[in-house]
């Protein structure tokens, strides 16, 4: 058995601000789709996350959690209920919540820099003070050697690295990850999340993280919520006592990080939808 | 880069032979089947004419009128296609009541409207910079206007969770975005305004290369046509070029750039 390499992080999660930075009451959305019928995609969900938390957020394609996403980063208004960041209720985009998609999102005719500048740019921060911030972040996630590329020499993992720093770069208090490594490789997934874990540990960031890969949300995260089925409702919250939080690779070798992919497997039903076929 | 040096070399050497065996066929084939050269001249005629046209017939000052024309069809025809593009891309309303007429006037030939506008404006340039404007207008519109459609419905919402304004999502996202599109519709574009300035001047007045083309045809001057085409060629290629070298700077930032652009 490993030793709690780290009790100071425990006592630090422990010790959390009771701060609520990001919250839902009660949100329900609903869609009219193509033929008019209407969509429940969203129901009577409320969550909280404390200052400083990283909980991830699984369940069952299409159960909404893209939605929940939307409406915290205020792209979209839920049909009952609110969002709040920072005790304030959200009514429209605004600088303390940043998203990173599965998409890089890069835009191609800009230089990795000028991309990593693009938020803080269009929030109207003086050149001076987005380039050295841009520059830094480069820096903390070794990029600053491709600062003059432009994002079609990069690879995959380094360009959502650069839309991680982007993401950074407008200094958000909270950050919403929308399965946001899905989409590079298995080992540069553990690379980035790696990176992820330790930049939001150091910065001190709250996060919401959409996930689909179960050991991605056990260990990354401090808490992890379970949707159900559309319409999505959460059925579950599942506390990870594991230390390294900054660190999913160290994490990984715990031995109880298994007990609870199981028991989240469990909770989603993956086993009962194999056998009868019904995997989405 | 897609092309290696080797088949870049190689392309090469086989382009000039091509061209050196067409210039050798078009000198004595016609000779040796035995066509006569009031159907195609011999390239040595063609290039005696064009010495004679230069120094009887104006062609300097024809091709000089012929590419002013060329220019501002071109220019103002793709700075209102452009417009109209963005315009229409942004609000779907208005594109939507306005198609039926936009698909019309694309599917009429511009070109029918020479005698039209000569009959208002005269036998002046001013109806052949019109045609022009009118054929360059439609391919510069439609390849703007789907640019602006298709943009990345993420894109834009990244920019409004930055709070982006309207018009910064305009510039830092949707312009560039069309970029690409729009210089695709450009390179049509240029050629296309040849076409227009010339069946404007075909149709009526007394400058331009279209006119020394009727003019021409009227003497039973063979060479005379050929020389005139040879100088549209040079005035379309021109202009071509220009957009292609225009959009290897601008779309710098592009992967895999053809070499040449053509």
């Amino acid at each position: 058995m490993l030793p709690v390499s780290a009790p100071g992080e425990i006592n630090k999660q422990a010790t959390m601000s009771d701060l609520l930075r990001l919250e839902y009451r009660n949100v329900t959305m609903r869609f009219t789709d193509q033929a008019g019928k209407s969509l429940t995609a969203v129901q009577d969900v409320s969550l909280s996350l404390r200052d400083g938390e990283v909980v991830s957020l699984i369940g069952p394609s299409g159960c909404g959690k893209s939605t929940l996403l939307n409406i915290g980063s205020g792209l979209a208004a839920p049909s009952e209920g609110a969002a709040f960041v920072d005790g304030e209720q959200v009514s429209g985009p605004n600088a303390h919540v940043a998203f990173m998609l599965q998409k890089d999102l890069l835009l191609p005719w800009r230089t990795i820099l000028q991309n990593v500048m693009f938020g803080v740019e269009v929030q109207g921060v003086p050149p001076l003070e987005r380039e050295s911030r841009a520059k830094a972040l480069l820096s903390s996630l070794h990029l600053t050697d491709f600062a003059s590329h432009y994002p079609h020499q990069l690879s995959g993992g380094m360009r959502q690295r650069v839309a991680l720093a982007r993401t950074l770069a407008v200094d958000p208090t909270v950050l919403l990850l929308d399965e946001p490594f899905s989409a590079v490789d298995a080992q540069t997934r553990m690379v980035l999340q790696r990176e992820l874990a330790q930049t939001l540990m150091r910065e001190k960031k709250t996060a919401l993280l959409i996930t689909h890969d179960l050991l991605e949300a056990v260990t990354m995260s401090d808490r992890v919520l379970v949707m159900s089925r559309r319409p999505g409702r959460l059925v579950d919250e599942l506390r990870i006592d594991l230390p390294d939080r900054h660190d999913p690779i160290a994490r990984r070798h715990h031995a109880r990080v298994t007990d609870y992919v199981n028991v989240l497997m469990a909770r989603l039903g993956i086993d009962e939808h194999m056998a009868s076929g019904a995997v989405a | 880069m897609t092309a290696s040096s080797a088949v870049i070399r190689r392309g090469t050497i086989f382009s000039i032979v091509l061209g050196l065996v067409f210039l050798a066929a078009w000198q004595w084939g016609p000779g040796l089947l035995g066509i006569p050269s009031f159907i195609i001249p011999p390239l040595s005629a063609v290039w005696h004419e064009f010495w004679r046209m230069v120094a009887v017939n104006g062609l300097m000052f024809h091709t000089g009128i012929t590419a002013a024309e060329v220019i501002a069809g071109f220019l103002l025809g793709s700075l209102l296609g452009a417009c109209f593009g963005y315009l229409l891309g942004m609000s779907p309303t208005a594109e939507f009541a306005l198609s039926p007429y936009i698909l019309g006037l694309q599917i009429a030939p511009k070109v029918a409207f020479a005698p039209l506008f000569i009959l208002w404006m005269g036998f002046t340039v001013y109806p052949k910079i019109l045609v022009a404007i009118l054929i360059v207008f439609f391919p510069v519109l439609v390849n703007v206007l789907s640019a602006v459609r298709t943009v990345d419905p993420d894109l834009i919402n990244l920019a409004r969770a930055f709070k982006a304004t309207r018009a910064q999502i305009f510039w830092k996202i949707e312009f560039p975005a069309s970029l690409p599109p729009l210089f695709a519709g450009l390179r049509i574009g240029s050629t296309l305004a040849v076409v227009g300035v010339v069946v404007g001047e075909l149709v009526g007045g007394n400058t331009g290369l279209g006119y020394l083309l009727a003019f021409g045809e009227g003497q039973a001057n063979t060479p005379m046509v050929f020389v005139t085409i040879l100088m549209l060629t040079v005035v379309g290629g021109i202009a071509y070029l220009a957009v292609v070298l225009l959009e290897n700077r601008v779309l710098h930032y592009l992967p895999e750039r053809a070499v040449t652009g053509f």
